[in-house]
């Protein structure tokens, strides 16, 4: 594409340390996802898409350890992720979950503080790096301003800079975010996608997120994976792979892919009008 | 040098850090915690020296604390030390045992409601005591045992019933109320069916009481205690971190399912011990955590506070119990009723406006 194209200095050729190998999620006995393989570019910015049910989410889950392939397995630096103490992966790998629940009355500290669980023992829970920890999470995120303040009288966009901050306080080299931004009005979708960015190029941390927004994941994924059905229909740059076919494939919406005049990423424009399938109803 | 610290970070709350042995022992204190749960504490012991002090044989307060030093008459330190202590340190430990079982529930349902009372251990207690005293006219050892079945088997099939690929704290409320209901029916029938005699003792155990627990009730309790106690302190906190949600407490590290049912265990122990002794006394589990709660200001619930508080709440009901009605003593647990449904009927109605 470009040369200007921002995601040149994330590579997708680094050898991952995350990945499913013929793996099969789902829950109970409802199968979501059959034989899924997926690599998670190290130092990347992965975005997850997909229509609603196609299977991210699970498939994050699976990746985080939360959900157990029924087949198959999830690596991490090439040994069983299963196989580790759920300790040492949480010093590797942090998740933002979809619903987490501030406990009552909880200060954005305190909560933050809450991310380095996996450092502590029952002697030994406020160590000086625990404490640098913290304060280097809060700043990143911006939320050191309003560390004595509840969580609950926070607004939407202060409180998930929290909640990434609580993650961040884990230390880890590899983060996943389920839906990060999707209860977040735009201008606070666009702080936090600057953000993880931000942690994605300065830190070299691995960003795995899944996206509801097409347009944000082109702009932000350095590695993009396109799901549907519980299949992965196409990975890579989203310059290299984004076209109207595909976007008609994994979203059954017909649409114009142009470039986006800022970030010079593929920016999709859905059709509609003589397409529009309740047209007719209203005749 | 100070043992304590300050640290860079605001907490909006005051919080001290110690720092020792290198860093193998470092803690973050949070320094309101401790002063109420200090307070809740000194208040607890001066209330049970009062509660020593008073009775029939009215004895002045100096006297009382010559006696727990071991410098008094024969005649005071009988009265004192073999009488009243026994009974007044049985107050104490078991309402701190309520206080930390109260808050174990509430914190896994994440609802002020959730209490060992509420998912139906007591009801059950009182249906395995009933059983046993109504046809089996057993003893003190046989009701206790009647009692703890009853409970254990109560809470576990709550537990199964609210079962769905893992136990959900509302749903644990709601299956635990409905299960509290059918029990108490079967309680009814069972007392009515009773003889007269029978019905009255069993009415008796049914509200918990005090009356008559002498020194070899205080030993089976504080050991069993002094086991439980430091569990729950073990888990407490894979216990804080669950109140965030299972997936963000899984992704840090904390098997969710184990240590739910690990507390889950405890808390239903403690309750059991309780019962097993006194009969079933209610609503100390369910207002301890939440006042300690507020007069911390901490967040979510605490075990230490929590155990002051019921420690403090039960002395107090013990004292009302014996006192207030002098010479006639009555049943600890219908204090506890009385201070405490007019605790739940505020609680339900400040949950209901939210």
């Amino acid at each position: 594409m470009n040369k200007h194209d921002p995601n040149l200095t994330a590579s997708a050729e680094a050898p991952a340390r995350l990945t499913a190998r013929n793996a099969t999620i789902g829950y109970d006995r409802r199968i979501i996802a059959e034989g899924l393989n997926v690599s998670i570019p190290d130092r990347s910015f992965t975005v997850i898409v997909g229509p609603n049910a196609c299977g991210k989410s699970t498939l994050l889950r699976a990746l985080s350890r939360l959900l157990k392939p029924t087949v198959g397995e999830v690596l991490l630096d090439g040994k069983a992720i299963l196989s580790y103490p759920a300790r040492d992966v949480a010093k590797k790998l942090g998740l933002l979950p979809q619903t987490s629940i501030a406990p009552d009355g909880i200060t954005v500290a305190d909560l933050v503080a809450r991310g380095r669980y996996p450092y502590q023992k029952l002697i030994r829970q406020w160590s000086r790096d625990d404490e640098a920890a913290v304060i280097t999470a809060m700043a990143a995120t911006k939320v050191d301003a309003f560390s004595h303040r509840l969580v609950d009288e926070l607004s939407g966009g202060q409180r998930q800079r929290v909640w990434v901050a609580m993650v961040l306080a884990q230390q880890t080299p590899i983060l996943l975010l389920d839906e990060p931004t999707t209860f977040l009005d735009i201008a606070h979708q666009i702080e936090l996608l600057e953000l993880l960015r931000a942690l994605n190029r300065g830190e070299g941390q691995t960003v795995v997120a899944v996206l509801h927004d097409l347009n944000h994941a082109c702009r932000y994924a350095s590695h993009l994976i396109a799901m549907r059905d519980g299949r992965v229909v196409a990975e890579g740059r989203p310059g290299d792979i984004v076209t109207a076919e595909l976007v008609e494939e994994v979203f059954g919406i017909a649409c114009l892919v142009i470039e986006d005049p800022v970030s010079h990423t593929p920016l999709i424009v859905p059709r509609g009008g003589d397409l529009h399938p309740f047209e007719e109803n209203f005749k | 040098m100070s043992v304590t610290q300050s640290t860079p970070i605001d907490f909006g709350r005051r919080v001290a850090v110690l720092r020792l042995f290198g860093e193998r022992l470092s803690q973050r204190l949070d320094v309101r915690m401790l002063v109420v749960t200090g307070i809740v504490l000194l208040l607890a012991i001066v209330v049970a020296v009062i509660t020593l002090a008073s009775g029939e044989f009215q004895i002045p307060v100096p006297e009382v604390i010559g006696a727990l030093l071991g410098q008094a008459t024969a005649k005071v330190h009988m009265v004192v030390v073999e009488w009243r202590l026994p009974r007044t340190s049985l107050a104490l430990i078991m309402g701190a045992a309520l206080g930390v079982s109260g808050a174990i529930f509430q914190s896994l349902t994440r609802n002020p409601l959730g209490s060992p009372d509420i998912i139906g251990f007591d009801a059950g207690a009182y249906t395995g005591a009933l059983v046993v005293i109504t046809l089996l006219k057993g003893s003190f050892y046989l009701v206790a045992g009647g009692a703890l079945f009853g409970g254990i088997v109560t809470a576990l099939a709550v537990y199964l019933l609210a079962w769905r690929g893992g136990v959900q704290g509302f749903r644990l409320i709601i299956v635990g109320i409905g299960v509290s209901a059918m029990l108490s029916s079967l309680n009814t029938w069972m007392m009515l069916r009773a003889d007269l005699q029978v019905a009255m003792a069993a009415a008796v155990w049914g509200v918990g009481s005090l009356n008559g627990l002498g020194l070899d009730k205080l030993w089976q309790v504080a050991v069993v205690l002094a086991v439980l106690l430091p569990l729950c302190a073990l888990l407490s906190r894979p216990m804080r971190q669950l109140e965030m949600g299972d997936d963000a407490a899984r992704a840090l590290g904390v098997n969710a399912e184990r240590t739910r049912l690990g507390l889950m265990v405890l808390g239903v122990a403690l309750t059991a011990v309780v019962t097993a002794t006194a009969g079933p006394i209610a609503f100390v589990a369910l207002a301890a955590p939440q006042i300690a709660r507020r007069l911390t200001g901490a967040a979510g619930v605490a075990l230490l506070p929590s155990a002051a508080m019921g420690g403090l709440l039960l002395v107090v009901a013990d004292f009302l119990a014996q006192r207030a009605f002098a010479p006639t003593q009555l049943p600890v647990g219908i204090v506890t009723v009385c201070v405490g449904g007019l605790y739940f009927a505020w609680l339900l109605m400040r949950e209901a406006r939210r």
